[in-house]
């Protein structure tokens, strides 16, 4: 009887016991990719060259602005290796030497490194200094060869160097120190011995230098005079010609310096095109005896006939790129140019002495997405009938890179998502009737086959080729790539906004990239010069009622770097990717607020701060401005000012006095102001809560029964200041004269409810605020290590509640209304710990209830990301915990925080140039998503408390079938045996 | 603890005072990364894995990758403190302190902050390997055992050995009683093994 009664639980239980037994937290090797995907990217191409060596393989190496170089696969666009160097180490020009080394020059022409052509090892590193500041260039001549060396011709920082190429040694250098001198272009004629090093003195005078390309001897100094003076920009269309514009952009110059001697000539534009109104630019290119110049958006391309004669070839309004010259026979040079007409694209591939005839033409439909062409690489071929072929490498404006041959996209990179700017999450549609989803269910017999494949496996019974089934079927599962809302909340949209403009949107399943758009709004226009995207936010998002609805995005940007600028709105529906609508703002968007109301068609409001302190209501209807009157008076917000040090609170006071007369527009009132001390602090980090996150329970039951209230007021700032002198590098300062402050600052009220200092710290700071507690990380000059801090803050005015004859006669004030302008009753706790690691970015785990316990996400230096237990950042952590206290949880105290690499959530991947970590909460509380995001993307599904609400993807039900049926067997056996007994005894 | 991978970063600080003109001076930080031959985790044995070594000078203010032989150098660092990690995927690195002294050029210090052990010689060992991968525990007749279906089983097989031994252990007129109270419910049936039908 017994046993029939407690089976049931008993089979509960077990279930229950199983799930948690599973570590989900960490990884075996076959689960990689089943819940996360990594992508690699490199960033906008700024600089690419080829090499198309008869033997190995056909590859490309580029630099991006992002940092990194790269060796690209030209056949399919694979990265075969990459290097992100340091953010203050650009990349100035890359080449390749000997045709096995990749020669890149960085840091302003001060590094030059050479790598190993196959594999990206570092060959050989030197450091290049010079007397001062100046543009740098890589040359690497193929006709410098002595013995078995090149040499590769530096100029860099006022200093021209000959380096080897074999080892970086330097051969010889040559300074140039003239006070005003500032180079233009090094020119290394072919098939001679001679560098030729031109620029320009004082803003009129033109001087060359003419060098012994073996020994950097100072052959010849020429200089010339021009009243008119120069503008910066030259082009370069022989080695011994370049052209340059007048101070006042209408007059072309054609310097040559043949033999050297300089000569000068001088056209007007207006001799060569009429209509030219306004100053011209000149497009930077280096095709012989042809350049481009720029005015009023009329690309003029003009051919260079003799002695500085100048004559137009061709005059387009259409978008053009040209690419560098690429020698293709003795003597031709070929170059591509590119325009756009409409929807399509136009490529051509022409000789440099010989503008009027192609060799190549094509026309290509190019994804309107894509915007514009922005840069043009072209590389040769032979075809097998000796003709040439040729193949161009295309940077968009959107910053994907194609390749193009033969009429075709042969393939593409979105490198635009090496750049995200921003990151926030959209529903996908529901499951309807017609959304067909029977065809993924397998019927009965395939899943059982499955999950008797898996049971092998458990039992390793498993033949390599079961394996290798057993993970195909894991990793294609299709369920997890489905375009609609799933139970759990697995299934989203992540929507990204990069650098250039566009919006991605990327299935979580498996980071397929469902649309992408870019803005219009974002488009140089002539009224938004420079526009740059800023955020995210979510403007609308039905679930109850307006079920009809499509959720939709906001972007905010603005045109041009100020803060004043005005800004521009678009609104981009996230199930189609269409833009809506876009507004262009009157005023500026220096902080946009999201409210937590809606109006009825769950449009979220918005309240857009401008320059000059007005509050702007968005969306502009009356719905939303009634709902808006209602809170009025219930609006606070903060603002930062880092260069002055003040922390302002603001509050609304009126409608809009004065010029600006409109509904939706509001003047705001200042209600406190802190000011920090200039001379002693500066702030350099302020954090506050996630304004959607969710708190389960504000009480918190510790050890003896004792409970505690957490202070869980949404309007805390964590603001962190140094003394002015430690907010350089580490190292800069000795610890006597560095120190971190800490403040809690309520940002309604101005209150500061904690304040802390830290002696000898230094940042860079890197906070995360959740609940009632904040973990900041900074770095300790004492000890000379990182160091972790975690501030918990508790709510004293409740803590008398825990009398039950109180709570029985209802004389508890946990009703009580809470205002923040009472006078809080909090104490906080706090503790520090050492950190191994530099972090770039912190974040918290986010669950949908709140129910979870919390993890920190911490993305180390390493480009990693480790998650680490918020129980190891516990203030109420001791050396010796009592017994109530072990079993409470809490760990004993260790002076640093461990780090367990299995609990990396990137396992052995790298998020290469880490900036971001997001998390989002699924629908399944123990579930939290997991985004990060640099030059790299990584998506992962976390379980910080393992997932005790559902079973795991490896819970084996063909093991459960098996244990039932051998159960049902074993009750069917006894019973049998207990009624032969019976039968026995009764005849006994 | 043999077959732990021994790497070894030997630091040598050379403090050239290197070409100075104008306000720019610096010293030059030259080490080495040493992975012996024939080490490296599971997974970690690529052929350029060398080339996957970064190092970090003061939190990312400098970036530098390591040379065949393991070489690798911070050129213009003005002197004070520093602090050098190394990013190697796999293994663990303890960060370094170095301490280059203005007053006396020349004097160099370096410590492991991990352990605050100095390094006179400039040896760093590294403190452990990074696994990031649970091992699967090879198929086992415990590990069956103790799982869930294992555990139901071995509670079976429990209570149809010691039930009947806590019966006999009964007394007579105990005994009488249940059996009597059984003959009233019938014979146990498959319909009882609902939890509705589990009457107790």
């Amino acid at each position: 009887m017994a046993i029939r009664s407690f089976f049931v639980p008993f089979l509960l239980f077990v279930l229950c016991f199983y799930s948690s037994l599973c570590p989900v937290l960490s990884l075996y090797e076959d689960q990689v990719g089943l819940m996360d995907w990594h992508q690699q990217y490199i960033g906008k191409v700024k600089q690419a060259v080829f090499s198309t060596q008869k033997t190995g393989r056909r590859r490309v190496i580029v630099s991006t602005e992002e940092n990194v170089i790269a060796s690209l696969d030209l056949r399919h666009g694979e990265i075969f290796w990459r290097h992100l160097l340091g953010s203050n180490d650009v990349i100035d020009g890359i080449d390749i030497g000997l045709g096995k080394y990749v020669i890149t020059l960085s840091s302003g022409g001060s590094i030059l490194r050479s790598w190993n052509l196959p594999d990206g090892q570092l060959v050989w590193e030197s450091f290049l200094q010079g007397p001062k500041q100046s543009k740098s260039f890589l040359l690497v001549p193929t006709n410098l060869k002595t013995e078995k060396d090149n040499e590769i011709v530096v100029f860099s920082n006022g200093r021209l160097h000959a380096v080897s190429c074999i080892d970086g040694e330097v051969l010889w250098k040559k300074d140039f120190e003239a006070e005003s001198f500032e180079v233009q272009q090094v020119i290394k004629p072919p098939g001679s011995d001679l560098i030729y090093v031109v620029g320009f003195a004082a803003s009129s005078q033109f001087e060359m230098y003419q060098i012994n390309a073996r020994n950097g001897e100072l052959l010849k100094h020429e200089s010339a005079t021009l009243s008119s003076g120069f503008l910066r920009e030259v082009s370069l269309v022989s080695s011994e010609t370049i052209v340059a514009l007048d101070s006042t952009g209408s007059i072309l110059l054609t310097i040559s310096f043949q033999n050297g001697e300089i000569s000068f000539q001088q056209t007007p534009i207006s001799n060569l095109y009429e209509d030219s109104a306004g100053p011209a630019v000149i497009i930077p290119s280096s095709v012989p005896g042809i350049f481009a110049i720029k005015t009023n958006a009329i690309t003029i391309f003009i051919r260079v006939i003799g002695e500085g004669k100048l004559e137009v070839v061709e005059k387009t309004n259409h978008e053009t790129a040209v690419s560098d010259a690429l020698p293709i026979s003795e003597g031709e040079q070929a170059f591509a140019l590119i325009q756009h007409a409409g929807g399509e694209m136009h490529l051509a591939v022409k000789l440099a002495h010989d503008w009027d005839s192609n060799l190549l033409k094509e026309s290509i439909k190019m994804d309107q997405q894509r915007g514009l062409v922005h840069k043009v690489f072209i590389n040769n071929y032979i075809r097998t009938d000796r003709s040439h072929g040729f193949r161009v490498l295309i940077v968009m404006e959107d910053h994907s890179l194609l390749l193009l041959q033969q009429g075709l996209i042969v393939w593409s990179r979105e490198d635009g998502l090496a750049s995200i700017i921003d990151v926030t999450t959209s529903e996908l549609p529901l499951e309807r009737d017609g959304v067909s989803v029977a065809k993924v269910e397998h019927n009965l017999f395939e899943w059982l086959e499955g999950h008797m494949l898996k049971l092998k496996g458990t039992l390793m019974l498993a033949s390599p080729e079961d394996v290798a089934a057993i993970q195909s079927m894991r990793l294609k599962s299709s369920e997890k790539s489905k375009m609609t809302r799933d139970h759990n909340g697995f299934r989203k949209l992540l929507v990204v906004l990069t650098r250039a403009g566009k919006l991605f949107a990327l299935h979580t399943g498996d980071g397929r990239i469902v649309w992408s758009h870019l803005l219009r709004s974002l488009h140089k226009s002539e009224a938004c010069q420079s526009p740059i995207g800023l955020n995210l936010y979510q403007w609308q998002v039905p679930h109850h009622h307006a079920m009809d609805e499509n959720p939709s995005v906001l972007v905010v940007s603005r045109c041009g770097p100020s803060s004043d600028a005005p800004g521009v709105l678009s609104f981009v529906d996230t199930y189609t990717g269409k833009e809506l609508s876009s507004l262009s703002l009157a005023h500026a968007a220096t902080q946009v607020i999201p409210l937590p109301y809606t109006d009825s068609t769950e449009q979220r409001l918005h309240l857009l701060i401008d320059s000059d302190k007005h509050a702007h209501l968005y969306p502009k209807t009356s719905e939303a401005l009634n709902i808006f009157k209602r809170e009025f008076s219930n609006i606070y917000w903060y603002s930062v000012e880092g260069h002055n040090g003040i922390i302002k609170g603001h509050a609304l006071k009126c409608k809009c006095t004065g010029k600006v007369a409109d509904e939706f527009c509001f003047d705001t009132r200042e209600l406190w102001s802190v000011v920090f001390p200039s001379e002693s602090e500066k702030i350099i980090a302020t954090v506050t809560r996630k304004l959607n996150e969710v708190v389960h329970t504000q009480a918190k039951v510790i050890a003896d029964q004792d409970v505690m209230y957490k202070y869980i007021s949404k309007n805390v700032l964590f603001v962190a200041t140094v003394a002015p002198k430690g907010s350089g590098e580490i190292g800069s300062v000795t610890p006597e004269e560095s120190w971190l402050v800490a403040y809690l600052i309520d940002t309604v009220t101005g209150r500061i409810l904690h304040r802390v200092t830290h002696h000898g710290a230094q940042g860079p700071v890197h906070a995360v605020f959740s609940e009632n507690w904040v973990v900041y990380h900074y770095f300790n000059l004492r000890a000379h290590r990182y160091e972790m801090s975690v501030i918990e803050i508790y709510d004293q005015s409740r803590a008398d509640n825990k009398d039950v004859w109180k709570l029985v006669l209802g004389k508890h004030n946990l009703t009580s209304p809470i205002s923040l302008f009472s006078r809080p009753e909090v104490i906080t706790k706090s503790q520090s710990y050492f950190f191994t690691h530099s972090v770039k970015a912190i974040a918290v785990t986010s669950t949908a209830k709140g129910i979870t316990s919390k993890q920190l996400l911490i993305g180390t230096i390493g480009d990693q990301v480790l998650a680490l237990d918020k129980r190891f950042l516990d203030p109420r952590r001791s050396v010796n915990p009592t017994q109530a206290e072990k079993e409470e949880g809490i760990i004993p105290l260790t002076d640093s925080l461990p780090i367990i690499p299995q609990s990396y959530v990137t396992h052995a991947l790298r998020v290469e140039g880490l900036r971001g970590i997001v998390t989002v909460p699924a629908k399944l509380e123990s579930t939290t998503l997991v985004f990060a995001h640099g030059v790299d993307l990584f998506f992962t599904q976390l379980a910080p408390s393992r997932t005790y609400d559902s079973l795991t993807e490896d819970f084996n039900y063909a093991l459960l079938l098996i244990t039932i049926v051998a159960l049902v067997a074993a009750i069917f056996v006894t019973w049998r045996l207990s009624e032969r007994k019976e039968l026995q005894e009764k005849w006994r | 603890m043999a077959g732990i991978a021994r790497l070894l970063l030997l630091v040598l600080m050379s403090t050239v005072p290197l070409f100075s003109s104008g306000s720019r001076t610096g010293f030059t930080i030259n080490g080495r990364v040493k992975i012996p031959h024939g080490f490296g985790p599971k997974g970690f044995t690529l052929p350029g894995r060398m080339s996957n070594v970064k190092v970090i000078l003061n939190g990312g203010q400098n970036v530098t990758f390591v040379r065949p032989d393991g070489y690798f150098s911070f050129h213009n660092i003005p002197s004070g403190t520093h602090l050098i990690e190394v990013a190697a995927m796999g293994y663990f690195f303890s960060p370094v302190r170095v301490d280059f002294s203005a007053r006396n050029p020349g004097k160099v210090q370096a410590a492991l902050t991990e352990n605050r052990r100095g390094l006179s010689e400039l040896v760093l060992e590294p403190l452990r390997e990074e696994h990031y991968y649970e091992v699967r525990e090879p198929f086992s007749i415990m590990s069956l055992l103790k799982s869930p279906m294992g555990l139901m089983l071995g509670f079976m097989l429990v209570v149809a050995v010691f039930m009947p031994k806590l019966v006999e252990n009964m007394d007579a007129e105990e005994m009488r009683r249940v059996q009597e109270e059984m003959r009233g419910q019938g014979v146990p049936s498959l319909s009882g093994m609902s939890p509705g039908g589990a009457r107790n």
